[in-house]
């Protein structure tokens, strides 16, 4: 009888199928913002997940590669209410997650950070294009995902300078990010050799982004608001809080080209770009979103993956690892932009091409050919080591 | 007189001889949506045929009597026939092919489906698609050992080789390479399998039997910034003695010993270098150039190139017929 039950357990035991080790386990936190910006394009009013949907995108593509390596990624999603305590929210966050992707405005960013300083999770900054968050307030449990103010305004100004449009007309916006933006701009100007020949500033008076006769209104506003303006080859927006440079194309009082936060707008990602086996995130995004994919979302994107890589490389789950990894000489990661994207050590930006959209196609991709540098060429674009103000710590 | 009547003599005689080493050599043109016939003996288009919609991976049947053309964009795989040098058939290849390997029956045909991360697997005399494998993110570069026992396919946003048991359709094994695998090409005797990578700029030897990367060649050109380093097509002689390596942006190919997997040297091609076929007697080598839409040649013993030919837009994939 005890014979025949031991047989019994052999034969299960043996049909049983061997147990594989189970799967290392990599938690993400996704920290969005409160609220959603309004756009003055309604066809470029974002959704409620932009952003998140990339980090969701690169989640599934991560646990493809995982499945090779016996690893498994999680996605915990925290989107902040208005007024509600940032450093909170990331601290709770931060107890089941060695890294966390942030959608925050720069103060936000810095309280969070400050708050998981001494805990050694690692915050990507996937949405504040601050260069300060570089600079003098630069983290050293931060990785910038998005680019800089600086990186685009530099990305516009090569490809400007290049079409030699070289003499500015710079619109200023009235909100402090639009200043910033501005300052970016003047900074590209100066470096690159363009001129900016007159400065003028539209201040936000307030009123509704949608009435029900606005074209008629900004009709006549817009030529008047650009006339008496002196010989320029190109308008340069800088409309951060979208306020008025989507309606300054074919309304201005010379027949100029629109440049900035309109017109020719540069950024990290554009839903018309196809090029370097583009086409197939494109396809994999919309299917798996059923929209197309923004700046926001390939920035999401762009930090989940980079996470997998370091992952798969360093074949671990362990946050200091892939961390350390990250940091070292080794790391870059594909995004579809044709080149490998690497990180400025000195800062933990990451470098990355600029792409020149207009809305419907990718005009250009920056930097420009012909812009030279001893080390890399993407780093034309932006703040570069000799002048920086950073000090990781 | 009579001299020069002798000289002259030989001369003709030489050029009667060198028809000899006529070939075909197919290229497509992926965003002209044709495919160049060159004829190697005149070194001339002979003929441009119209194709489906972004055509990229081709290759000849192995009887030489089709060529089979990849066109992505509309998720089939034309066939043309040789002959009549005009598509005659499709086959089913599951969405966005974009490179296939053939057995050496020339029975089964392996696709690489970029767009939903598989390996589709078609019977080619019954045009029907007989099974899949799944893989990693971005299926793309195939290929299988001379033996026919694995397959390889490489996933690009993966960064893996995938080891396939054609018998089993199981993966057997993955290795992980540098970033952007795009193609892979074995030894002939089948002791290194060699997986170039796009955005890594490097190209990873592995050994087939042990999984793992045994070395890595690497390339550097003086003057060039590192990241327009981009390798993708790979050929080898026969004698398994030097490979070529298609750089990409870089506008060259790397001459490699593959003995010692060091760089000898960089011939300058045309703009965005892709993919490349030998001719059959292995005198020649023909390189696509994306952006500079031609052709060039390569005299391999010499390792210099001899001729560039203009082809259509944007060429990518190239095959030659075997003899």
């Amino acid at each position: 009888m005890v014979r025949w039950l031991v047989a019994a357990i052999g034969l299960v035991a043996m049909a049983m199928p061997v147990r594989a080790a189970e799967p290392v386990e990599i938690g993400i936190g996704y920290l969005g913002r409160a609220g959603v910006q309004q756009k003055l394009s309604l066809v470029e009013q974002p959704a409620e997940n932009d952003g998140v949907a990339g980090a969701r995108l690169a989640i599934e593509d991560n646990n493809t590669t995982g499945k090779f390596l016996n690893q498994r990624f999680n996605l915990e999603e925290v989107r902040l209410k208005e007024g509600e305590d940032v450093a909170k929210a990331a601290t709770a966050l931060a107890d089941r997650n060695g890294f966390i992707i942030a959608d925050l405005p720069p103060d936000g960013l810095l309280q969070a950070a400050d708050a998981l300083r001494d805990r050694g999770t690692v915050l990507l900054n996937a949405g504040a294009i601050d260069d300060r968050l570089r600079e003098q307030d630069c983290r050293a449990n931060v990785i910038h995902v998005a680019p800089t103010r600086s990186m685009l305004a530099d990305a516009l100004a090569q490809y400007l300078v290049w079409k030699q449009w070289k003499r500015w007309f710079l619109v200023v916006g009235s909100h402090d990010k639009d200043k910033l933006y501005a300052d970016a701009l003047r900074r590209a100007a100066t470096r690159f050799g363009a001129k900016i020949v007159q400065e003028k500033t539209f201040e936000d008076t307030g009123g509704a982004r949608r009435t029900d006769s606005g074209v008629t209104l900004i009709q006549r506003q817009m030529p008047v608001f650009t006339q008496q303006i002196p010989a320029h080859d190109v308008l340069v927006a800088a409309d951060e809080s979208e306020v008025f440079a989507s309606y300054l194309p074919y309304r201005t009082w010379d027949p100029r080209p629109v440049a900035g936060s309109a017109g020719l707008v540069p950024t990290s990602w554009d839903a018309a770009q196809d090029q370097w086996g583009a086409i197939q995130i494109q396809n994999r995004f919309v299917k798996l979103n059923s929209r197309r994919m923004t700046a926001l979302d390939m920035q999401a994107w762009t930090a989940t993956r980079m996470i997998g890589e370091a992952a798969s490389r360093t074949n671990s789950g362990d946050a200091k690892k892939l961390f350390a990894f990250l940091k070292g000489p080794d790391f870059s990661v594909a995004a579809f932009k044709g080149t490998r994207l690497t990180l400025r050590n000195w800062n933990q930006q990451l470098r990355q091409p600029i792409l020149l959209v207009d809305g419907r196609m990718v005009v250009s991709v920056s930097p420009q050919e012909g812009f030279l540098h001893q080390v890399s060429e993407l780093d034309t674009l932006g703040v570069d080591r000799p002048e920086t103000k950073c000090k990781l710590q | 007189m009579w001299r020069r009547c002798l000289v002259s003599g030989t001369v003709l005689w030489l050029a009667a001889a060198a028809p000899a080493s006529a070939f075909m050599a197919y290229v497509s043109n992926e965003k002209g949506n044709t495919v160049s016939v060159i004829d190697t003996d005149s070194w001339t288009v002979t003929k441009t045929i119209k194709v489906g919609q972004r055509p990229r991976g081709i290759e000849f049947s192995r009887d030489g009597k089709f060529v089979m053309v990849a066109v992505g964009d509309d998720d089939t795989i034309q066939v043309i026939d040789a002959k009549k040098q005009e598509v005659v058939d499709t086959l089913p290849s599951g969405p966005d092919p974009e490179l296939f390997a053939q057995d050496a029956a020339g029975k089964v045909m392996y696709v690489a489906n970029e767009n939903d991360n598989t390996v589709t697997v078609i019977d080619l005399e019954k045009r029907a698609r007989i099974g899949d494998v799944q893989v990693g993110v971005e299926p793309e570069g195939m290929t299988i050992s001379p033996d026919g026992k694995i397959l390889i396919n490489t996933s690009e946003t993966t960064n893996m080789a995938h080891f396939i048991d054609t018998s089993t359709r199981q993966i057997v094994a993955n290795v992980l390479v540098d970033a952007r695998p795009r193609f892979a090409e074995f030894k002939h005797d089948g002791s290194e399998l060699w997986v170039s990578s796009e955005i890594g700029g490097t190209v990873s030897i592995i050994d087939p039997v042990k999984h793992v990367v045994t070395g890595k060649v690497t390339f550097s050109i003086p003057g060039l910034r590192s990241e327009a380093i981009q390798p993708v097509g790979i050929g080898m002689t026969k004698d398994d003695k030097t490979a070529f390596v298609a750089l990409g942006p870089a506008n060259r190919v790397a001459v490699v010993d593959a003995v010692s997997h060091k760089v000898t040297k960089y011939l300058l091609v045309g703009q965005r270098v892709w993919h490349m076929a030998f001719t059959p007697d292995e005198k020649y080598l023909l390189v696509t150039n994306g952006v500079s839409n031609d052709v060039s040649v390569i005299d391999v013993a010499a390792q210099k190139v001899t001729k560039t030919i203009q082809v259509g837009e944007l060429p990518w994939g190239v095959t030659i017929a075997p003899q």
